[in-house]
């Protein structure tokens, strides 16, 4: 999986956890909460989404990994690398 | 010190047939039912109210991600009825509004479905949804209300199974008189039809109506009735005491001229006749008035075979022969049983009586049970009447609990 189709994952489900929000315009670089309405409810909801859509798990402790769109790809590629292999 | 006078200033509901009370009461006087089929889980089509308001007319759509249908028939009835009292709303103290909301029950929708969700999961409760307890908390419709308002003052739920819609009004004309608020948002909600158990329980008692015709299925009074059509629903209404109504020039829907609730303390769910006629005969002596001073009684009935007959029993024991300006009807023969909305909505359909001076029937009454058949009894037409200056209002409720709400036309 590349960095970008890692952005688009977490994008598609930020698309159905924040649906009055404009994802048009996100930039990768910036804190999501800092350009989106996202409280820790909904950050909760992209861990249990990754767990359920793709079997990733993040455990509580690299929670700040997911802080922006570039952070989530360089967290979650290696993660989704991995669960490629396996299968 | 006499109480204050407490006034109607809003009306803010969704019943199966209709979204506002025009609606609702154009569909009441034209015989128009609102029963459709609904797929229900594990128990494939069944008969149900299915509301059709738009949600997202007073919520964005991550509110009603988050949050709950009885959430969202909140938000809805709450915003409606702020809308129709003409309250400037920006400038009322939020702190001074109260939400009091009746609920037959919360939770078990939410509940039901992360058990499913988690089925998929092969019960591994990592699955289980965090939002689990905000959903399911008793207070959560009354909650999503203050949340979407911007109502810091006291908003909770009360549970009082069937009596809970009532019981909303009841509550916060007490609240009101106390001097607690000094505008309450309450009646009643219910989100039932998205809860399998409900259905399913019903069922078990063989208290579930069945019928080829969803119009047709909700019968009270028919010799044919068997059983009760489950519906969703809300209706909230702004309550004020009279000053603060009149000085602010309010449309003023009628007055709360009394109440009582009671306890039949005798079974889990077969009613009782004599608390019940007790209960409409305390709610009538608080009002200060005889029986036939009541021009309209809405009743409870909800189409079970012996329910029914019960509480006409209760009805002839309080209203007997001598009470010929006495109306009777019932509503859920149009929209099912709304369960912690029914007492509400029930009295909304109603309250239009005051200017229109029409009883709305009750329909679906083809062949009308003779142990049923109380004078004054309004069957598939609509009435048209001399005088309607009071409408009680009956609802009960599972665990022997009962309510009677009595509203007056307004007179200065």
């Amino acid at each position: 999986m590349t960095k970008d189709e890692c952005k688009k994952v977490v994008l598609d489900i930020i698309a159905d956890i924040a649906p009055d929000e404009d994802l048009g315009n996100v930039k990768p670089e910036v804190r999501l909460r800092d350009q989106l309405q996202l409280d820790s409810m909904d950050f909760l909801d992209i861990v249990m989404e990754l767990r359920k859509r793709h079997g990733i798990e993040v455990p509580e402790k690299d929670y700040q990994q997911l802080a922006s769109l570039d952070s989530c790809a360089e967290y979650l590629t290696p993660k989704f690398d991995a669960l490629a292999g396996k299968s | 010190m006499k109480p204050s006078r407490i006034v109607i200033t809003g009306v803010g509901l969704t019943a199966p047939n209709g979204s506002s009370l025009a609606e609702f009461r154009a569909n009441l006087l034209a015989g128009v039912a609102g029963i459709e089929r609904k797929e229900i889980r594990y128990m494939g089509s069944q008969l149900a109210g299915v509301c059709h308001f738009d949600a997202l007319k007073h919520q964005k759509k991550k509110e009603v991600r988050v949050g709950t249908r009885a959430g969202s028939i909140s938000v809805y009835c709450a915003r409606e009825a702020i809308a129709d009292s003409g309250l400037n709303w920006d400038a009322v103290a939020k702190d001074r509004v109260g939400i009091y909301i009746g609920c037959t029950e919360h939770g078990n929708v939410e509940t039901e479905n992360e058990v499913h969700n988690i089925s998929k999961f092969n019960y591994d409760t990592k699955f289980w949804s965090h939002y689990h307890n905000p959903r399911t908390v008793a207070n959560n419709p009354a909650g999503e209300a203050s949340l979407n308002l911007g109502v810091t003052g006291p908003a909770y739920t009360i549970g009082a199974a069937c009596a809970a819609g009532n019981m909303g009004l009841v509550h916060a004309t007490q609240m009101l008189r106390l001097g607690e608020v000094d505008l309450a948002l309450c009646g009643g909600v219910s989100e039932s039809i998205h809860t399998f158990g409900i259905f399913a329980g019903f069922k078990s008692q063989n208290a579930l109506a069945t019928h080829d015709d969803p119009l047709k299925a909700s019968r009270p009074f028919d010799k044919a009735r068997n059983g009760i059509v489950i519906s969703e629903g809300g209706a909230l209404y702004t309550l004020e005491r009279l000053d603060d109504a009149r000085a602010r020039g309010a449309k003023i829907y009628g007055e709360i001229a009394g109440y009582h609730v009671n306890s039949d303390a005798s079974d889990y769910v077969l009613p009782n006749p004599t608390r019940q006629a007790e209960c409409v005969h305390a709610a009538i002596r608080r009002a200060g008035l005889t029986p036939s001073d009541i021009h309209i009684v809405n009743t409870h009935a909800t189409a079970t075979p012996l329910g029914d007959i019960q509480e006409c029993e209760a009805i002839r024991a309080v209203f007997g022969e001598g009470c010929p300006d006495t109306h009777i009807n019932n509503t859920k023969s149009y929209i099912g049983h709304c369960m912690g909305a029914a007492g509400a909505l029930e009295l909304a359909g109603n309250l239009p009586s005051f200017d229109d001076l029409v009883v709305h029937p009750t329909i679906n009454v083809d062949d009308l049970d003779p142990l049923c058949a109380l004078p004054g009894l309004v069957l598939n037409h609509p009435r048209k009447v001399a005088k309607v200056d009071t409408i009680l209002n009956n609802s009960f409720g599972m665990l022997g609990i009962n309510s009677t709400l009595i509203v007056k036309r307004f007179v200065p």
